[in-house]
This record gives structure tokens, sequence and C-alpha cells, in this order.
């Protein structure tokens, strides 16, 4: 069997949410820290089989590659496509999504 | 089956004969909506001028003398996970609340050529993320049955639509048993497919490997005239099954004699204090009426069934902080200003996500990172595998498995608050996510406070035509 699991810290879960792009309070962070420490204990059940020599299985029938023509729409849909889908971006300018500066910050 | 509201099956026949028009179809259930929605809950969005537009062309099509397709003229609803060009696709998340994709699921448009009509959106759990639609954004969706409690989830809004008379036929989405565990506490038949029998294209992804499209109905026939309309080849989505898959419909009604089924003991809830009894019984009874009706009845062991709960939620929330982490502020979906480009992620990503799927992604994040992989993740991908080659050995003997569908009948609010005991209603069901395999939850007998359980016939890969044979015997002798 393998050694017994530290308990999850809140520096743990602090340094996940970071990872993940997420911002916690103080107070979020002991109650999900105590929360995602009693799912990991479920995690545990997992030891009571011996997979040592068992493969991992990442999709159930196993996937093979597959290919469309590389064909491009006419202008006048692949434009309509682009306008429509740019439509639902928050800040667009000029056919493009702005976003704030990625160094640094705003003035 | 519930005898209030008409079936698809009765609908198609009527509106295709003209006896009866499907505006007319169409506007009685809108008028359910209108009357009784503002309690259940079930839609997030009512697309009723649109639905009357579309009964008014299946009309025209009729009578030109077209054939108006399988569907004609039943009202369906979609789980509000599932694209719909022009008309907003929320996964009731803040995050998406605004967004309105530029194209249709491949099911949608299925639906369409079928002559099926459109009446709206129905609420979730965030991006399908729980087990009793309590985690929308958007507030929890009311069970039509007793509206105290939960319709179950995530596709609770799918599973309160057809239950209330508000759509004929729905579709949800099942990553761990969210179309079955619904269908259950509404007392309805829910499918979950093959994996890759249904096209997920357009599907907003929740755990990739494990989502699956399926239908909710008041019939096992109605689920097979919904299932052959969307089961197919689609080139568009990479992991569709391309080998022709058989109509469900021909099977129906046939004679079970002989046929092999086994009663999984680890689901079967026996000596398990986290089961109601009476849905231990419902689940024994079932296997008696079905040795009744001539199977060969036996009790199997699968002893990797016990793991899938925690298999799952180490591979679900792994693929959902990857999928997930798309919701950036920048291309579609909620913004929240920061100085710089990482600031206003997480600005956006924290006031756009509740606490259920935050709770997922870190919990995924973490099961991913350096150092906690093998232990967690790479584990749980092990333990997959060994449950697909024992249920695969199973198979050899037996055509289809029986168990509960969900431990329990629909559930008071805020019952399961703690996330753990939640995640517990999908033990049964979950196998079948993992290893891809179809499952069929149908109702049978009645528990706590005369609400419906429902029992779940599992089955190989493409085994859909047996597993609605099977459902369609149990439908017939269920108790009533």
């Amino acid at each position: 069997m393998p050694e017994p699991r530290e308990p999850l810290t809140t520096d743990d879960v602090a340094k996940v949410a970071n990872l993940a792009m997420l911002d916690l309070s103080d107070d979020e962070l002991v109650t999900f820290t105590s929360q995602l420490d009693a799912v990991l204990d479920l995690a545990g059940e997992l030891n009571q089989f011996d997979v040592a020599e068992v493969a991992p299985t990442a999709h159930p029938f196993g996937l093979t590659n597959v290919f469309r023509p590389d064909e491009p729409e006419p202008d006048d849909i692949a434009d309509a496509i682009r306008e429509e889908a740019l439509a639902a971006g928050p800040e667009v300018e000029d056919h493009q999504y702005r976003v704030p500066p990625a160094l640094g910050e705003a003035l | 089956m519930n005898q209030r509201f008409a079936t698809a099956t009765n609908i198609v026949a009527e509106v295709s004969s003209g006896a009866r028009s499907a505006v007319d179809v169409v506007d009685e259930h809108l008028a359910r909506i209108a009357t009784d929605d503002g309690e259940i809950h079930a839609f997030n969005t009512v697309t009723a001028d649109a639905a009357r537009a579309r009964a008014a062309e299946i009309d025209e099509l009729v009578a030109s003398g077209s054939e108006p397709g399988p569907l004609a003229g039943v009202p369906i609803a979609l789980k509000d996970n599932m694209c719909t060009r022009g008309v907003r696709t929320t996964c009731s998340s803040k995050i998406l609340e605004e967004w309105v994709p530029p194209y249709n699921a491949t099911v949608v448009e299925r639906l369409a050529e079928a002559g099926a009509v459109v009446v709206g959106k129905t609420n979730l759990d965030e991006f399908a993320m729980g087990s009793s639609t309590e985690n929308s954004a958007f507030g929890p969706t009311r069970n039509p049955l007793d509206t105290g409690r939960v319709p179950g989830g995530s596709s609770g809004g799918s599973a309160a639509a057809v239950a209330a008379g508000f759509a004929s036929l729905s579709l949800g989405s099942d990553t761990g048993g969210s179309i079955r565990q619904p269908a259950a506490l509404c007392g309805l038949v829910g499918v979950k497919p093959t994996y890759g029998a249904v096209s997920r294209y357009g599907l907003i992804a929740f755990a990739s490997s494990l989502d699956q499209i399926g239908p909710f109905a008041h019939t096992v026939g109605d689920a097979a005239l919904i299932y052959d309309v969307l089961a197919g080849h689609d080139p568009r989505d990479s992991t569709s099954i391309v080998q022709p898959q058989a109509s469900v419909l021909t099977d129906l009604g046939a004679p079970i004699d002989g046929l092999r089924v086994g009663v999984v003991k680890e689901l079967s809830g026996q000596g398990n204090e986290a089961f109601e009894p009476a849905v231990v019984q419902a689940a024994a009874d079932a296997a008696e009426a079905l040795a009744s009706a001539g199977a060969k009845v036996e009790d199997v062991s699968i002893p990797s069934a016990v793991a899938g709960l925690s298999a799952y939620y180490m591979i679900a929330p792994a693929e959902a902080s990857s999928n997930l982490a798309r919701y950036d502020g920048v291309r579609y979906g909620l913004r929240h200003d920061g100085p710089n480009t990482a600031a206003m992620m997480r600005a956006s990503r924290t006031a756009g996500f509740g606490d259920e799927v935050k709770r997922r992604i870190m919990l995924g994040t973490y099961a991913l990172s350096a150092g906690y992989y093998d232990a967690f993740y790479g584990k749980a991908q092990r333990i997959r595998t060994l449950m697909i080659q024992e249920f695969d050995e199973i198979y050899q003997n037996y055509d289809v498995l029986l168990s509960p569908t969900s431990p329990c009948v629909a559930f008071e609010f805020g019952a399961k608050a703690d996330p753990l005991t939640m995640y517990y209603n999908d033990v049964c069901t979950i196998p079948s996510n993992l290893t891809g395999h179809p499952a069929i939850s149908v109702p049978f007998g009645l528990g706590q406070a005369g609400l419906p359980i429902g029992v779940q016939i599992l089955g190989p890969m493409l085994s859909e035509p047996r597993l609605f044979q099977v459902a369609a015997a149990l439908e017939e002798v269920a108790p009533r």
C-alpha cells in the first residue's frame, strides 16, 4: 500500500487557484481546502486495486486522427462567419479582439 | 408513464396525418410554460416565436403533401449547453450568460431536419457539474412531481420540462449520470448512449472523454423515436463512431426469452445504508420481473465498480480544468476589467464561475499537477482500464446488466449541501461513462413520499437496440 497522504493545506490550494487563474478570499481558501481534501480522501479508494501492470485509458475506445479536406470557404462566407464569431467578443476593434496590456499595466 | 401528456409518438402521428396542427401542439405546450414555468424554472430561455414559426412551416409541409419528418411537430427542449445559432447558450453560468453561438450543435440540426420544434433552452447545474440543478447561476429548477424537491441533475431543466408537459421530449448530456439520474427522479426514461454514438459537435465540453448527449422521454417508444434521429456518424466530431448503427425501433416489443441479465452486486445497494430501501427493493423487483418475462437473471460481480466514483472525481475534474481554461474573457463571455491581460482573465474567471465549478477546476488542476499526477489522475486512468476489462468480460456471458439508477428518490432542496454527499448520487451511473458503454434508466416503482424510482439497464458498446428492447419489456411490467 502507498504511504498515507499528507492533508491538503491552504498553501496547496492557493497555489492551485493561482495556476487555474482564480482569486480566492481567505474564507473561500479555508472552505475549499477542507472540501478538496475530502475528495482526495475519496481518491484513496483507488489504492485498493493493484493496477501497476494495467495501462491507463484516456478515452473509451481509443482515438485515431481524423482529417477533413482543407478547403477554404468562399470569401463572402468566411467574412460572415468571422464577423458572427467576433460579435461575441467582449471588446472588438478593427476585426480583432482587444485586451488590456499583456505586459505591465494600463495607464 | 405519465398519462397526463400526449406521447411524442402520438403527436407525430396526429401532425403527420393532418389530424392536428403542429401550431396547435406547440401552442398547448407554450401555454403550459407560460402558466407553470415561473414556479418550475425548467427554462433559461423560451423561444416561443421561433417555435410557432417553425410549427407553421411543419404544417405547410404536411398540407403540401411533403414528408414532415419522424419528429414532425414534436415540441422539444434543449439543455442549455448545446449550441443554438442566434439563441443564447449559457451553461447556466454567469460567464456565458450573454453568449450567442454562431453555429448549431449537430443534434440541433438533426432535430430540425426531423421536424421537431425547439421550444427553449433548459436550466442545468453550471457547466453540467452537479446532481440537483441547485448549482445553476440562475436559480434551481423544481421537480414538477413535488416542487419542494430537486429534479436531479445536471440536466434537471430538461427532465422537468418533459415531466411538466412543457416539451414532449428533451435532450440532456450525461457525463456521470446527468441524464439517467434526473430521469429517475422525475419518472422519465433517460438514455446515455454509447460514447461516440451521438455527435458532441456543439455540446459545450465538460469532460470530453465522458460526455454524451441523449434524450428524456415519457416512454421507451418515444425515446427510441428520437434516438434514431440523434444517432449516427458526424464528420464534425472526431470521436464520432463511423460504423453504421442499427435502428432501436426494430426490436421494441420483441420478447426477452432466454436473455441473460446480470444484477451487478456492487451497484445493487444491497446492505448499503446510503441507499433508500425502496430503491434497492425496486431494482430487485425489476430483476424478478425480467425473470418472469423469460430472462435468465443472475447476480454478477464487477469489483472495480466500487472505485468508479473515486476514479470519476479525478478524471472528470482533470478534463474540466483543461476544457474550462478557454473562458478567459478574451473571445466571448463575461469580461471583468483588470490593469493587464492576466489580471483581466483572473477577474473574469473569478466573477464568472460558481463555487462547484471552481472546486472542480482546482481539483482537476491539482490531480494533473507535477508530483500528484501519477497518484491521482494516472491511477484513476488505470482503474478505468480495469473497469472496462471487467465489464467486457462480464458481457461475454450476459447480454445486459441491471442496477438502480440513483440511490434515492428526489430529495429536498439543500438536503445534500456537502459536495461529497452530492457526488454519491452518481455512484451507480458513473461506471457507464468511464467504460463508454450505453445505459437506459426506466421508471420502476415508487419510493419515499410516493416519488418515482428508476432502474438502469446497461449493455456493451453499441448494444442500444438490445437496451431499448429490455427497457420496453421492463416498462411493460412496471408497477403502476
